[in-house]
């Protein structure tokens, strides 16, 4: 289970602090489809950063099948890094300018030198993942900049998913995409999802593509532990049986003294 | 009815590294004074090319023909004076992405006066005619003006956009995506406004992707599909049930309908098929299909099909 514990976090701002997200709890269970929603400015995404370990909160924890996250950014071990992915809401600045498809593909594994060292080999990897997300060859060779926002987005759907994460987070994984490429997009998540028992945490603002694809949905501004109400129990049973109770109340209690 | 905006059979083509990209392919719209035209497609299929071909902002690897007439003035022909002239005071563009159509460097109070003073508007005019404007749209100009564009949220920088564009009283306005990159609350409200323009007498062009939005503006709709028109009609017959194979599918692939993806990509565009480009996905393709482009042939509803099925009945 990947959870968020009474996270909150604040920003400089010219007016003073701006609390961009105070005491939000959020569970993901493996093999679950979680919908977040919320409108835009009630921190959806800073909780996306918080809990795959790019941004690290002011208070509260993020634990990892049991494990606490304690360092953020770039310090945090890869090893915990590759258990939770995020693939980010505009591929055109996810992605490198200057690598092919093919190399932004590879590059988490370059970067955590996990490499396979034989070209046969990387090609085969390139190859299985390209087709798993519905690129072809050409396509590989060719530079963001040549391809459409569709492509580059299951580009990086494929690089979140080369170095094999029990959770995936995707922040507005499809709301630059027109209906027919997010629902493409949307079925092989559904997949891979389904085949490796991936937890999956949508973040959309697409209140009806969330109550129609996830299991579960939460509402971003009902998870605030802040005010003496339980935490909320947004809990339905999963398309796939594997999801129970999601969110439970009670957090509260245990992280306030 | 006199046509306020006249497409003739409008092509364009981008010269490019990977050979040429045939971004628009023989497209025919009008616009009749005080309606309002949706264009919706897919990336790539040819929408925004239109827009800014009408506002003449392409760039120059563009090979373009066909014809684009305002007013019965041919506007692929005007010298750049001219046309800077018609942009703006009879042609206004409500830009893609708000956030970097704005200098990032001035503050937007400058900016929003500048774009009225260069309508014509005197300072004080400009001033008045804005506030205006932007409490409409609830914004003070006051706020506004003081901020630069990255301190104000996406929603306001739209509706900082949209002032710019309604506050020269364009004979016509052309929306590019108003709604990409908003929330629900804030695609109604865009709605509302696009339709508040509408209901004013204004005659509006939105390029759009989102069905959602195009099925609340209503209107009139063309679809495109791989730089070529496919089927244009009332935007309510279409919603209804489109008599384009492509259209039936495009809105299967919504979430609240049925979330099912169109199989297959859309052809390159540097690579368009002789035949009818949605072939090769058509679960109602039959031999035809793969000889010939179709033509635009009548359906039911008023509604014009780039399918061979209505060159049967």
């Amino acid at each position: 289970m990947l959870s968020a514990e009474a996270i909150t976090k604040s920003f400089r701002a010219a007016t003073g602090r701006l609390v961009a997200i105070d005491r939000v709890s959020l569970e993901l269970e493996c093999g679950a489809r979680l919908g977040l929603v919320g409108p835009s400015g009630s921190g959806k995404s800073t909780l996306a950063q918080i809990m795959a370990m790019l941004l690290a909160p002011d208070g509260g924890a993020v634990r990892i099948d049991g494990d606490r996250v304690d360092v953020w950014g770039v310090r945090c071990t890869r090893e915990l890094r590759h258990r939770v992915q995020l693939v980010f809401q505009a591929p055109r600045v996810a992605v490198d300018p200057r690598l092919r498809l093919g190399e932004a593909i590879l590059e988490p594994l370059a970067a955590s030198a996990i490499m396979p060292a034989g070209a046969d080999e990387r090609a085969e990897l390139l190859q299985t993942w390209a087709a798993r997300v519905g690129l072809t060859r050409d396509l590989l060779e060719r530079f963001p900049h040549e391809v459409s926002e569709g492509q580059l987005q299951r580009a990086c759907l494929a690089r979140a998913l080369v170095v094999r994460p029990r959770y995936l987070i995707c922040d507005e994984l499809s709301s630059m995409l027109d209906v027919s490429t997010q629902a493409a997009l949307l079925e092989t998540v559904a997949a891979i999802q389904a085949e490796r028992e991936l937890g999956v945490l949508l973040i959309t603002h697409d209140r009806v593509l969330a109550d129609a694809w996830c299991g579960a949905v939460a509402d971003i501004r009902e998870l605030s532990t802040r005010d003496e109400a339980e935490a909320v129990a947004v809990a339905t049973q999963s398309r796939s049986g594997a999801l129970n109770v999601l969110l439970r109340g009670g957090l509260r209690r245990a992280t306030r003294p | 009815m006199t046509s306020l905006l006249e497409v003739e059979d409008l092509s364009v083509g981008f010269r490019t590294r990977r050979g040429v990209v045939e971004a628009l392919s023989h497209a025919s719209v009008t616009i009749r004074p005080g309606e309002l035209l949706l264009v919706v497609g897919e990336s790539g299929s040819g929408k925004t090319v239109l827009a800014h071909m009408l506002l003449a902002l392409l760039p120059r690897n563009v090979d373009v023909s066909g014809s684009v007439r305002l007013g019965g003035q041919e506007l692929l022909a005007l010298p750049p004076a001219e046309l800077r002239r018609v942009r703006g005071r009879r042609m206004a563009l409500i830009p893609q992405s708000p956030a970097s159509s704005l200098n990032p460097v001035r503050k937007l109070g400058g900016q929003l006066l500048e774009a009225a003073r260069a309508r014509g508007l005197s300072e004080k005019q400009a001033r008045t005619r804005l506030r205006e404007l932007l409490a409409e749209l609830g914004l003070d100009l006051e706020f506004i003006g003081g901020r630069y564009v990255h301190q104000l949220s996406g929603g306001m920088q739209q509706r900082v956009v949209n002032a710019m564009a309604l506050v020269g009283e364009p004979d016509i306005v052309i929306a590019d995506e108003p709604t990409s990159g908003l929330d629900a609350d804030l695609v109604d409200a865009t709605a509302a406004q696009l339709r508040e323009i509408s209901a004013r007498g204004e005659s509006l062009l939105v390029i759009t992707h989102d069905l959602r939005l195009a099925e609340r503006l209503a209107g009139r709709l063309a679809l495109l599909y791989a730089s070529r028109i496919v089927e244009v009609g009332p935007t309510m017959s279409f919603f209804a049930g489109p008599a384009h194979p492509y259209g039936r599918e495009l809105l299967r692939a919504l979430p609240e309908r049925e979330g099912k993806s169109i199989p297959g990509l859309a052809p390159e565009l540097t690579a368009l098929p002789g035949h009818c480009a949605f072939a090769d996905r058509c679960p109602d393709r039959f031999d035809r299909c793969g000889e010939s482009i179709p033509d635009l042939y009548p359906a039911p509803d008023g509604v014009l099909a780039r399918c061979f099925v209505h060159a049967e009945r």
